[in-house]
Protein backbone atom coordinates (compact mmCIF):
# COMPACT_ATOMS: atom_id res chain seq x y z
CA UNK A 1 0.00 0.00 0.00
CA UNK A 2 1.92 3.16 -1.08
CA UNK A 3 1.08 6.38 -0.12
CA UNK A 4 0.02 8.04 -3.10
CA UNK A 5 1.60 11.46 -3.96
CA UNK A 6 -0.62 14.83 -3.23
CA UNK A 7 -3.66 13.59 -1.98
CA UNK A 8 -3.23 14.63 1.21
CA UNK A 9 -3.61 18.57 1.65
CA UNK A 10 -2.88 20.88 4.39
CA UNK A 11 -5.71 20.70 7.00
CA UNK A 12 -6.90 17.23 6.59
CA UNK A 13 -6.75 15.09 9.18
CA UNK A 14 -5.75 11.52 9.09
CA UNK A 15 -6.69 9.04 11.95
CA UNK A 16 -6.10 5.72 12.57
CA UNK A 17 -8.79 2.99 12.91
CA UNK A 18 -7.21 0.07 14.54
CA UNK A 19 -5.53 -2.26 14.80
CA UNK A 20 -6.89 -2.42 18.30
CA UNK A 21 -10.79 -0.89 17.57
CA UNK A 22 -13.41 -3.27 18.67
CA UNK A 23 -15.28 -2.53 15.02
CA UNK A 24 -12.55 -3.77 12.95
CA UNK A 25 -13.18 -7.67 14.12
CA UNK A 26 -9.07 -8.06 14.66
CA UNK A 27 -5.91 -5.82 13.84
CA UNK A 28 -7.13 -4.24 10.80
CA UNK A 29 -5.46 -1.01 10.29
CA UNK A 30 -6.73 1.32 8.62
CA UNK A 31 -5.34 4.82 7.84
CA UNK A 32 -7.86 7.35 7.30
CA UNK A 33 -7.69 10.67 5.68
CA UNK A 34 -9.79 13.19 6.47
CA UNK A 35 -11.89 16.32 4.78
CA UNK A 36 -13.51 17.64 8.22
CA UNK A 37 -15.76 13.99 8.56
CA UNK A 38 -15.76 13.28 4.94
CA UNK A 39 -13.68 10.50 3.89
CA UNK A 40 -11.17 11.30 1.22
CA UNK A 41 -9.07 7.85 1.34
CA UNK A 42 -9.32 4.89 3.38
CA UNK A 43 -5.62 2.61 3.32
CA UNK A 44 -5.97 -0.75 5.16
CA UNK A 45 -2.60 -2.09 6.36
CA UNK A 46 -1.52 -5.42 6.84
CA UNK A 47 0.78 -7.75 8.65
CA UNK A 48 -0.40 -7.51 11.85
CA UNK A 49 -1.57 -11.37 11.83
CA UNK A 50 0.57 -12.96 9.41
CA UNK A 51 2.29 -15.96 10.67
CA UNK A 52 3.41 -17.28 7.63
CA UNK A 53 0.86 -20.59 6.91
CA UNK A 54 1.68 -20.76 3.36
CA UNK A 55 5.68 -21.10 3.81
CA UNK A 56 4.63 -23.44 6.93
CA UNK A 57 3.18 -25.57 4.58
CA UNK A 58 5.99 -26.11 2.83
CA UNK A 59 7.33 -28.16 5.83
CA UNK A 60 3.83 -30.23 6.16
CA UNK A 61 2.92 -33.52 4.65
CA UNK A 62 -0.56 -33.55 2.55
CA UNK A 63 -2.22 -35.05 5.67
CA UNK A 64 -0.80 -32.58 7.87
CA UNK A 65 -1.26 -29.28 6.20
CA UNK A 66 -5.10 -28.89 5.95
CA UNK A 67 -5.33 -28.83 9.79
CA UNK A 68 -3.32 -25.05 9.70
CA UNK A 69 -6.31 -23.94 7.19
CA UNK A 70 -8.88 -24.05 9.88
CA UNK A 71 -6.67 -21.33 11.45
CA UNK A 72 -7.17 -18.98 8.25
CA UNK A 73 -10.92 -18.13 7.69
CA UNK A 74 -11.61 -19.61 11.21
CA UNK A 75 -15.47 -19.02 10.67
CA UNK A 76 -15.61 -21.30 7.39
CA UNK A 77 -12.89 -23.26 8.78
CA UNK A 78 -14.73 -26.42 7.23
CA UNK A 79 -14.94 -24.90 3.79
CA UNK A 80 -10.98 -24.25 3.69
CA UNK A 81 -10.34 -27.63 5.04
CA UNK A 82 -12.46 -29.08 2.13
CA UNK A 83 -10.88 -27.08 -0.35
CA UNK A 84 -7.51 -28.45 0.78
CA UNK A 85 -8.45 -32.02 0.38
CA UNK A 86 -10.16 -31.43 -2.84
CA UNK A 87 -7.11 -30.14 -4.37
CA UNK A 88 -5.17 -33.16 -3.14
CA UNK A 89 -7.79 -35.64 -4.51
CA UNK A 90 -8.06 -33.53 -7.78
CA UNK A 91 -4.00 -34.45 -7.95
CA UNK A 92 -4.13 -38.23 -7.04
CA UNK A 93 -7.37 -38.46 -9.04
CA UNK A 94 -8.98 -40.06 -6.34
CA UNK A 95 -12.49 -41.46 -6.22
CA UNK A 96 -14.15 -40.20 -3.02
CA UNK A 97 -17.06 -42.45 -1.51
CA UNK A 98 -21.03 -40.74 -1.92
CA UNK A 99 -21.11 -41.11 1.97
CA UNK A 100 -18.54 -39.06 2.14
CA UNK A 101 -19.77 -35.94 -0.49
CA UNK A 102 -22.78 -36.00 1.51
CA UNK A 103 -21.27 -35.08 4.67
CA UNK A 104 -18.83 -32.45 3.12
CA UNK A 105 -21.37 -30.81 1.53
CA UNK A 106 -23.41 -30.77 4.59
CA UNK A 107 -21.17 -29.91 7.01
CA UNK A 108 -20.06 -26.98 4.49
CA UNK A 109 -23.72 -25.09 4.36
CA UNK A 110 -24.06 -26.06 8.10
CA UNK A 111 -20.81 -23.65 8.67
CA UNK A 112 -22.26 -21.23 6.55
CA UNK A 113 -24.90 -20.74 8.48
CA UNK A 114 -23.17 -20.45 11.23
CA UNK A 115 -20.60 -17.92 9.69
CA UNK A 116 -23.26 -15.82 8.76
CA UNK A 117 -25.09 -15.72 11.93
CA UNK A 118 -22.06 -14.74 13.72
CA UNK A 119 -21.78 -11.71 10.69
CA UNK A 120 -25.12 -10.33 11.06
CA UNK A 121 -24.73 -10.32 15.34
CA UNK A 122 -21.34 -8.73 15.00
CA UNK A 123 -22.77 -6.22 12.03
CA UNK A 124 -25.58 -5.18 13.96
CA UNK A 125 -23.42 -4.97 17.50
CA UNK A 126 -21.23 -2.01 15.19
CA UNK A 127 -23.97 -0.22 14.17
CA UNK A 128 -24.78 -0.37 17.52
CA UNK A 129 -27.39 -2.27 18.23
CA UNK A 130 -26.38 -5.06 21.18
CA UNK A 131 -29.13 -7.27 21.18
CA UNK A 132 -28.49 -9.25 17.98
CA UNK A 133 -25.48 -10.78 19.19
CA UNK A 134 -27.41 -12.94 20.99
CA UNK A 135 -30.34 -13.70 18.82
CA UNK A 136 -27.48 -14.72 16.38
CA UNK A 137 -25.20 -16.77 19.07
CA UNK A 138 -28.07 -18.59 20.25
CA UNK A 139 -28.19 -20.42 16.81
CA UNK A 140 -24.91 -20.47 16.03
CA UNK A 141 -24.50 -22.24 19.07
CA UNK A 142 -26.69 -25.42 17.85
CA UNK A 143 -24.53 -25.58 15.46
CA UNK A 144 -21.17 -25.83 17.40
CA UNK A 145 -22.85 -28.38 19.38
CA UNK A 146 -23.63 -30.59 16.29
CA UNK A 147 -19.71 -30.03 15.04
CA UNK A 148 -18.79 -30.51 18.35
CA UNK A 149 -20.57 -34.28 18.33
CA UNK A 150 -19.35 -35.30 15.02
CA UNK A 151 -16.38 -34.00 14.60
CA UNK A 152 -14.99 -33.56 18.12
CA UNK A 153 -14.20 -29.82 17.77
CA UNK A 154 -16.22 -26.49 18.10
CA UNK A 155 -14.56 -23.89 15.42
CA UNK A 156 -11.14 -25.50 14.17
CA UNK A 157 -12.68 -29.07 13.35
CA UNK A 158 -10.00 -30.68 10.50
CA UNK A 159 -12.41 -33.34 9.62
CA UNK A 160 -11.55 -33.47 6.43
CA UNK A 161 -8.98 -35.90 4.85
CA UNK A 162 -7.55 -36.54 1.70
CA UNK A 163 -10.48 -38.82 0.48
CA UNK A 164 -13.14 -38.59 2.50
CA UNK A 165 -13.83 -37.47 6.43
CA UNK A 166 -12.10 -38.60 9.55
CA UNK A 167 -14.52 -40.21 11.09
CA UNK A 168 -18.36 -41.46 10.73
CA UNK A 169 -20.95 -39.38 11.27
CA UNK A 170 -22.08 -39.52 14.90
CA UNK A 171 -25.51 -41.62 15.02
CA UNK A 172 -27.31 -38.80 16.66
CA UNK A 173 -26.72 -36.78 13.31
CA UNK A 174 -29.43 -36.46 11.30
CA UNK A 175 -32.00 -35.96 14.30
CA UNK A 176 -29.77 -33.04 15.77
CA UNK A 177 -29.45 -31.41 12.87
CA UNK A 178 -33.05 -31.68 11.78
CA UNK A 179 -34.11 -30.41 14.78
CA UNK A 180 -31.87 -27.85 14.49
CA UNK A 181 -33.55 -27.31 11.21
CA UNK A 182 -36.84 -26.98 12.91
CA UNK A 183 -36.26 -24.48 15.40
CA UNK A 184 -34.22 -21.94 13.12
CA UNK A 185 -36.86 -21.87 10.89
CA UNK A 186 -39.21 -20.75 14.35
CA UNK A 187 -36.50 -18.58 14.81
CA UNK A 188 -35.73 -16.87 11.77
CA UNK A 189 -38.85 -14.24 11.61
CA UNK A 190 -37.11 -12.68 14.10
CA UNK A 191 -33.81 -11.71 12.91
CA UNK A 192 -36.20 -9.43 10.27
CA UNK A 193 -38.53 -8.24 13.11
CA UNK A 194 -35.51 -7.03 14.74
CA UNK A 195 -32.55 -5.69 12.13
CA UNK A 196 -33.92 -5.78 8.97
CA UNK A 197 -37.14 -3.98 9.12
CA UNK A 198 -35.85 -1.05 11.49
CA UNK A 199 -35.91 2.13 10.46
CA UNK A 200 -32.58 3.39 11.45
CA UNK A 201 -30.86 0.59 10.47
CA UNK A 202 -32.36 0.92 6.66
CA UNK A 203 -31.51 4.57 7.09
CA UNK A 204 -28.00 3.85 7.63
CA UNK A 205 -27.55 0.56 5.15
CA UNK A 206 -29.42 1.83 1.86
CA UNK A 207 -27.64 3.79 -0.55
CA UNK A 208 -23.92 3.20 1.34
CA UNK A 209 -20.75 2.13 0.32
CA UNK A 210 -22.29 1.34 -3.28
CA UNK A 211 -20.35 -0.86 -5.69
CA UNK A 212 -20.49 -1.00 -9.61
CA UNK A 213 -20.71 -4.75 -10.89
CA UNK A 214 -17.97 -3.61 -13.08
CA UNK A 215 -15.73 -2.17 -10.15
CA UNK A 216 -16.59 -5.53 -8.11
CA UNK A 217 -14.77 -7.47 -10.92
CA UNK A 218 -12.18 -5.42 -11.39
CA UNK A 219 -11.31 -5.47 -7.69
CA UNK A 220 -11.47 -9.52 -7.22
CA UNK A 221 -14.76 -8.98 -5.02
CA UNK A 222 -15.99 -12.57 -5.11
CA UNK A 223 -18.75 -13.70 -2.29
CA UNK A 224 -21.98 -11.86 -1.16
CA UNK A 225 -20.12 -8.79 -1.71
CA UNK A 226 -19.86 -9.06 -5.72
CA UNK A 227 -23.34 -11.12 -5.58
CA UNK A 228 -24.57 -7.82 -4.16
CA UNK A 229 -23.63 -5.68 -7.05
CA UNK A 230 -25.30 -8.16 -9.49
CA UNK A 231 -21.94 -10.32 -10.67
CA UNK A 232 -22.67 -14.08 -10.43
CA UNK A 233 -19.95 -15.27 -9.13
CA UNK A 234 -21.01 -18.52 -6.92
CA UNK A 235 -18.47 -21.55 -7.48
CA UNK A 236 -20.99 -24.03 -6.43
CA UNK A 237 -22.94 -22.89 -9.40
CA UNK A 238 -20.08 -22.39 -11.73
CA UNK A 239 -17.70 -25.30 -11.12
CA UNK A 240 -19.65 -27.72 -9.04
CA UNK A 241 -17.68 -29.77 -6.81
CA UNK A 242 -18.81 -32.71 -4.71
CA UNK A 243 -22.92 -33.68 -4.84
CA UNK A 244 -23.57 -29.41 -5.23
CA UNK A 245 -24.35 -30.62 -8.79
CA UNK A 246 -27.57 -32.61 -7.76
CA UNK A 247 -29.01 -30.21 -4.98
CA UNK A 248 -31.10 -27.61 -5.85
CA UNK A 249 -30.80 -24.14 -4.50
CA UNK A 250 -30.62 -20.73 -6.21
CA UNK A 251 -27.84 -18.18 -6.62
CA UNK A 252 -28.97 -15.28 -4.80
CA UNK A 253 -28.20 -11.90 -6.43
CA UNK A 254 -29.14 -8.17 -6.06
CA UNK A 255 -28.97 -5.29 -8.31
CA UNK A 256 -28.77 -2.66 -6.07
CA UNK A 257 -24.80 -3.02 -4.91
CA UNK A 258 -25.14 -1.09 -1.88
CA UNK A 259 -24.44 -2.07 1.87
CA UNK A 260 -28.29 -3.65 2.22
CA UNK A 261 -28.12 -5.21 -0.96
CA UNK A 262 -24.63 -7.55 0.77
CA UNK A 263 -27.08 -7.39 3.62
CA UNK A 264 -29.89 -9.01 2.11
CA UNK A 265 -27.97 -11.24 -0.41
CA UNK A 266 -26.60 -13.00 3.19
CA UNK A 267 -29.73 -13.51 4.55
CA UNK A 268 -31.21 -15.26 1.93
CA UNK A 269 -28.27 -17.12 1.81
CA UNK A 270 -28.71 -19.02 5.21
CA UNK A 271 -32.29 -19.71 3.70
CA UNK A 272 -30.73 -20.99 0.81
CA UNK A 273 -28.49 -23.50 2.75
CA UNK A 274 -31.01 -24.51 4.87
CA UNK A 275 -32.71 -25.40 1.94
CA UNK A 276 -29.32 -27.86 0.85
CA UNK A 277 -29.47 -29.44 4.01
CA UNK A 278 -33.27 -30.46 3.80
CA UNK A 279 -32.24 -32.01 0.52
CA UNK A 280 -28.92 -34.06 1.89
CA UNK A 281 -30.06 -34.97 5.20
CA UNK A 282 -32.27 -37.50 4.64
CA UNK A 283 -30.81 -39.36 1.60
CA UNK A 284 -26.92 -39.89 2.94
CA UNK A 285 -26.18 -42.84 0.99
CA UNK A 286 -24.54 -45.81 3.20
CA UNK A 287 -20.92 -46.94 2.43
CA UNK A 288 -17.31 -46.50 3.23
CA UNK A 289 -16.43 -42.51 4.85
CA UNK A 290 -13.36 -42.43 3.48
CA UNK A 291 -11.41 -43.63 0.64
CA UNK A 292 -8.27 -45.68 1.16
CA UNK A 293 -5.01 -43.72 0.57
CA UNK A 294 -1.47 -44.53 1.15
CA UNK A 295 0.20 -43.70 4.35
CA UNK A 296 2.57 -41.27 2.51
CA UNK A 297 0.80 -38.96 0.15
CA UNK A 298 2.88 -38.06 -2.89
CA UNK A 299 1.46 -35.96 -5.21
CA UNK A 300 2.63 -36.44 -9.16
CA UNK A 301 4.51 -33.64 -10.31
CA UNK A 302 2.27 -30.68 -11.39
CA UNK A 303 0.87 -27.74 -10.21
CA UNK A 304 -3.08 -28.15 -9.31
CA UNK A 305 -5.90 -25.66 -8.42
CA UNK A 306 -9.05 -26.05 -6.80
CA UNK A 307 -11.69 -23.08 -5.47
CA UNK A 308 -14.30 -23.51 -3.48
CA UNK A 309 -16.93 -21.12 -2.33
CA UNK A 310 -16.47 -20.38 1.47
CA UNK A 311 -19.12 -17.65 3.44
CA UNK A 312 -16.93 -14.74 2.30
CA UNK A 313 -16.49 -15.31 -1.58
CA UNK A 314 -13.70 -17.77 -3.66
CA UNK A 315 -10.77 -19.46 -1.88
CA UNK A 316 -8.13 -20.81 -4.46
CA UNK A 317 -5.94 -23.49 -2.98
CA UNK A 318 -2.62 -23.65 -5.89
CA UNK A 319 -0.14 -26.34 -4.61
CA UNK A 320 2.70 -26.96 -6.85
CA UNK A 321 4.31 -30.59 -6.14
CA UNK A 322 7.94 -31.33 -7.15
CA UNK A 323 6.83 -35.14 -6.34
CA UNK A 324 7.78 -35.26 -3.14
CA UNK A 325 5.77 -36.12 0.22
CA UNK A 326 5.61 -31.77 1.12
CA UNK A 327 4.64 -29.67 -1.54
CA UNK A 328 6.98 -27.28 -3.14
CA UNK A 329 4.72 -24.00 -2.68
CA UNK A 330 1.16 -23.87 -1.98
CA UNK A 331 -0.74 -20.41 -2.43
CA UNK A 332 -4.04 -19.70 -1.23
CA UNK A 333 -6.78 -16.93 -2.93
CA UNK A 334 -8.26 -16.04 0.23
CA UNK A 335 -11.57 -13.70 -0.24
CA UNK A 336 -11.22 -11.53 2.32
CA UNK A 337 -8.12 -9.85 0.80
CA UNK A 338 -9.90 -9.19 -2.48
CA UNK A 339 -12.97 -7.88 -0.42
CA UNK A 340 -11.18 -5.57 1.68
CA UNK A 341 -9.46 -3.86 -1.50
CA UNK A 342 -12.44 -2.36 -2.45
CA UNK A 343 -13.23 -0.69 0.57
CA UNK A 344 -11.38 2.33 -0.54
CA UNK A 345 -13.75 3.05 -3.74
CA UNK A 346 -16.94 2.09 -1.45
CA UNK A 347 -16.64 4.50 1.21
CA UNK A 348 -14.80 7.53 -0.32
CA UNK A 349 -16.94 10.66 0.09
CA UNK A 350 -19.03 9.05 3.15
CA UNK A 351 -18.60 9.51 6.42
CA UNK A 352 -16.77 7.91 9.54
CA UNK A 353 -19.85 6.16 10.62
CA UNK A 354 -20.95 4.89 6.86
CA UNK A 355 -17.39 3.23 7.05
CA UNK A 356 -18.09 1.17 9.40
CA UNK A 357 -21.55 -0.15 7.92
CA UNK A 358 -19.84 -0.54 4.66
CA UNK A 359 -16.87 -2.49 6.42
CA UNK A 360 -19.40 -4.65 8.46
CA UNK A 361 -21.27 -5.63 5.00
CA UNK A 362 -17.77 -6.91 4.12
CA UNK A 363 -17.42 -9.77 6.28
CA UNK A 364 -14.25 -9.32 7.32
CA UNK A 365 -11.61 -12.05 8.76
CA UNK A 366 -8.37 -10.55 9.38
CA UNK A 367 -6.56 -13.67 9.80
CA UNK A 368 -7.96 -14.81 6.36
CA UNK A 369 -7.13 -11.55 4.72
CA UNK A 370 -3.46 -11.85 6.14
CA UNK A 371 -2.36 -15.76 6.35
CA UNK B 1 -50.59 14.10 -0.60
CA UNK B 2 -47.13 15.28 0.14
CA UNK B 3 -48.60 15.48 4.15
CA UNK B 4 -50.39 12.03 3.65
CA UNK B 5 -46.78 10.67 2.93
CA UNK B 6 -44.77 12.42 5.67
CA UNK B 7 -47.12 11.14 8.32
CA UNK B 8 -47.25 7.73 6.65
CA UNK B 9 -43.63 7.51 7.00
CA UNK B 10 -43.78 8.80 10.52
CA UNK B 11 -46.04 6.05 11.42
CA UNK B 12 -43.99 3.24 9.66
CA UNK B 13 -40.65 4.03 11.59
CA UNK B 14 -42.35 3.51 14.80
CA UNK B 15 -43.71 1.08 13.95
CA UNK B 16 -40.70 -0.79 12.83
CA UNK B 17 -38.95 0.30 15.98
CA UNK B 18 -42.02 -1.26 18.32
CA UNK B 19 -41.52 -4.28 16.25
CA UNK B 20 -38.62 -4.72 17.65
CA UNK B 21 -38.94 -3.57 20.92
CA UNK B 22 -41.61 -6.28 21.34
CA UNK B 23 -39.04 -8.96 20.61
CA UNK B 24 -36.72 -8.00 22.98
CA UNK B 25 -39.94 -7.31 25.67
CA UNK B 26 -41.24 -10.39 24.97
CA UNK B 27 -37.26 -11.90 25.69
CA UNK B 28 -36.99 -10.11 28.35
CA UNK B 29 -40.31 -11.51 30.42
CA UNK B 30 -39.68 -14.62 29.31
CA UNK B 31 -37.27 -16.27 31.02
CA UNK B 32 -37.55 -19.90 30.07
CA UNK B 33 -35.98 -18.97 26.60
CA UNK B 34 -32.35 -18.26 28.36
CA UNK B 35 -30.14 -20.71 27.08
CA UNK B 36 -27.10 -19.44 28.84
CA UNK B 37 -24.69 -21.90 30.69
CA UNK B 38 -22.85 -20.83 34.07
CA UNK B 39 -19.44 -22.10 33.43
CA UNK B 40 -17.77 -22.91 36.90
CA UNK B 41 -21.07 -23.64 38.68
CA UNK B 42 -22.23 -26.01 36.49
CA UNK B 43 -18.73 -28.03 36.19
CA UNK B 44 -20.59 -31.18 37.75
CA UNK B 45 -23.61 -31.67 35.70
CA UNK B 46 -21.34 -30.16 32.84
CA UNK B 47 -21.33 -32.75 29.67
CA UNK B 48 -19.20 -32.94 26.67
CA UNK B 49 -19.24 -34.24 23.54
CA UNK B 50 -17.74 -37.77 23.31
CA UNK B 51 -15.49 -37.33 20.50
CA UNK B 52 -14.33 -33.55 21.89
CA UNK B 53 -10.88 -33.29 21.67
CA UNK B 54 -9.78 -31.88 25.03
CA UNK B 55 -6.02 -34.13 24.84
CA UNK B 56 -4.44 -37.64 24.10
CA UNK B 57 -4.49 -40.17 26.47
CA UNK B 58 -3.72 -43.80 26.34
CA UNK B 59 -5.66 -46.12 28.27
CA UNK B 60 -4.54 -48.52 30.28
CA UNK B 61 -6.99 -52.41 31.35
CA UNK B 62 -6.81 -53.41 34.98
CA UNK B 63 -3.54 -55.86 34.36
CA UNK B 64 -1.50 -52.21 33.75
CA UNK B 65 -1.59 -53.49 30.00
CA UNK B 66 -1.72 -51.23 26.38
CA UNK B 67 -1.69 -51.54 22.83
CA UNK B 68 0.91 -49.35 22.07
CA UNK B 69 3.96 -50.96 20.13
CA UNK B 70 6.09 -47.89 19.88
CA UNK B 71 6.03 -47.90 16.47
CA UNK B 72 6.19 -44.16 16.16
CA UNK B 73 3.55 -43.56 13.81
CA UNK B 74 2.05 -40.80 15.85
CA UNK B 75 4.99 -38.95 16.12
CA UNK B 76 5.72 -38.79 12.23
CA UNK B 77 1.88 -37.57 11.70
CA UNK B 78 2.24 -35.15 14.62
CA UNK B 79 2.28 -31.73 12.55
CA UNK B 80 3.48 -29.76 16.03
CA UNK B 81 6.43 -32.75 17.30
CA UNK B 82 4.35 -32.87 20.26
CA UNK B 83 4.59 -36.49 20.77
CA UNK B 84 8.15 -37.97 21.13
CA UNK B 85 8.94 -42.04 21.19
CA UNK B 86 11.45 -43.25 23.58
CA UNK B 87 11.69 -46.69 22.77
CA UNK B 88 13.80 -49.62 24.07
CA UNK B 89 14.96 -53.74 24.01
CA UNK B 90 13.21 -56.16 25.49
CA UNK B 91 14.54 -59.78 25.82
CA UNK B 92 11.72 -62.20 24.62
CA UNK B 93 11.22 -65.55 26.51
CA UNK B 94 13.43 -66.76 23.43
CA UNK B 95 16.15 -64.61 23.70
CA UNK B 96 15.69 -62.68 21.14
CA UNK B 97 15.43 -58.53 20.96
CA UNK B 98 12.46 -56.83 20.85
CA UNK B 99 11.62 -53.55 20.39
CA UNK B 100 9.17 -51.88 22.45
CA UNK B 101 8.00 -49.02 24.13
CA UNK B 102 9.54 -46.94 27.13
CA UNK B 103 8.48 -43.79 27.22
CA UNK B 104 5.42 -42.15 25.03
CA UNK B 105 6.11 -38.65 25.83
CA UNK B 106 3.84 -35.76 24.73
CA UNK B 107 3.83 -32.30 24.97
CA UNK B 108 0.61 -30.77 25.60
CA UNK B 109 1.31 -27.32 25.36
CA UNK B 110 2.22 -27.92 21.65
CA UNK B 111 -0.53 -29.62 20.74
CA UNK B 112 -3.39 -28.18 18.58
CA UNK B 113 -5.80 -31.44 19.28
CA UNK B 114 -5.77 -32.21 15.27
CA UNK B 115 -6.80 -35.66 15.90
CA UNK B 116 -4.17 -36.93 13.44
CA UNK B 117 -2.03 -39.15 15.63
CA UNK B 118 -5.39 -40.94 16.60
CA UNK B 119 -6.13 -41.40 12.76
CA UNK B 120 -2.33 -42.49 12.30
CA UNK B 121 -1.88 -44.76 15.19
CA UNK B 122 -2.44 -49.14 13.97
CA UNK B 123 -3.13 -50.35 16.76
CA UNK B 124 -5.82 -48.18 18.29
CA UNK B 125 -3.21 -47.40 21.60
CA UNK B 126 -4.57 -43.79 22.18
CA UNK B 127 -7.50 -41.71 22.16
CA UNK B 128 -8.82 -37.79 22.52
CA UNK B 129 -10.22 -37.92 26.27
CA UNK B 130 -12.89 -34.60 25.74
CA UNK B 131 -11.05 -33.18 29.16
CA UNK B 132 -10.39 -29.54 28.68
CA UNK B 133 -9.42 -28.30 32.29
CA UNK B 134 -5.30 -27.80 31.50
CA UNK B 135 -4.61 -24.67 33.26
CA UNK B 136 -1.00 -25.53 35.54
CA UNK B 137 0.66 -23.03 37.60
CA UNK B 138 4.27 -24.36 36.03
CA UNK B 139 4.40 -25.30 32.45
CA UNK B 140 6.50 -28.45 32.95
CA UNK B 141 3.82 -30.16 34.14
CA UNK B 142 1.96 -30.32 30.45
CA UNK B 143 4.93 -32.49 29.60
CA UNK B 144 3.19 -35.87 30.12
CA UNK B 145 4.32 -39.32 30.15
CA UNK B 146 1.47 -41.58 28.35
CA UNK B 147 1.70 -44.68 29.40
CA UNK B 148 1.69 -45.70 33.44
CA UNK B 149 4.90 -46.96 34.77
CA UNK B 150 5.60 -50.25 34.97
CA UNK B 151 3.01 -51.23 32.14
CA UNK B 152 3.66 -53.30 29.79
CA UNK B 153 1.94 -54.30 26.00
CA UNK B 154 -1.01 -56.50 25.89
CA UNK B 155 -0.20 -59.81 24.47
CA UNK B 156 -1.22 -61.06 20.90
CA UNK B 157 -0.44 -56.64 19.69
CA UNK B 158 2.17 -57.49 16.44
CA UNK B 159 2.77 -54.30 14.57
Amino acid sequence: MFEEVGTTTEGDLIINLGPQHPATHGVLHLVITLNGEIIKKVEPHLGYIHRSIEKMTESLSYRQFIYVTSRMDYLSAHINNHACALCVEKALQLEVPQRAQYIRVIMDELTRIASHELWWGAMAMDLGAFTPFFHAFREREKINEIMEETCGARLTMNYMVPGGVMVDLHPDFQKKVKAFIQQYKAKIHEYDELVTGNIIFQNRMKGIGYLSAQDAVSYGCTGPVARGSGVASDIRKIAPYDVYDKVEFDEVLQTEGDSFARYMIRIQEMHQSIKIIEQLIDVIPDGNFQAKTKAVIKLPKGEFYQRVETARGELGVYIVSEGAAQPYRIKYRSPGFSNLSALDHMVRGHKIGDLIAAMGTLDLVIPDIDR
Amino acid sequence: MFLKEYFLDIYKATKSLLTGMKLTGYYFTHHKEILTEEYPENRKSLQLAERFRGEVIMPHDANNEHTCTGCSSCEIACPNGSIKIISKFDITPEGKKKKAIDQHIYHLELCTMCGLCVEACPTDAIKMANTFEHSVFNRNHLIKRLNKPGSKIKEGIEE
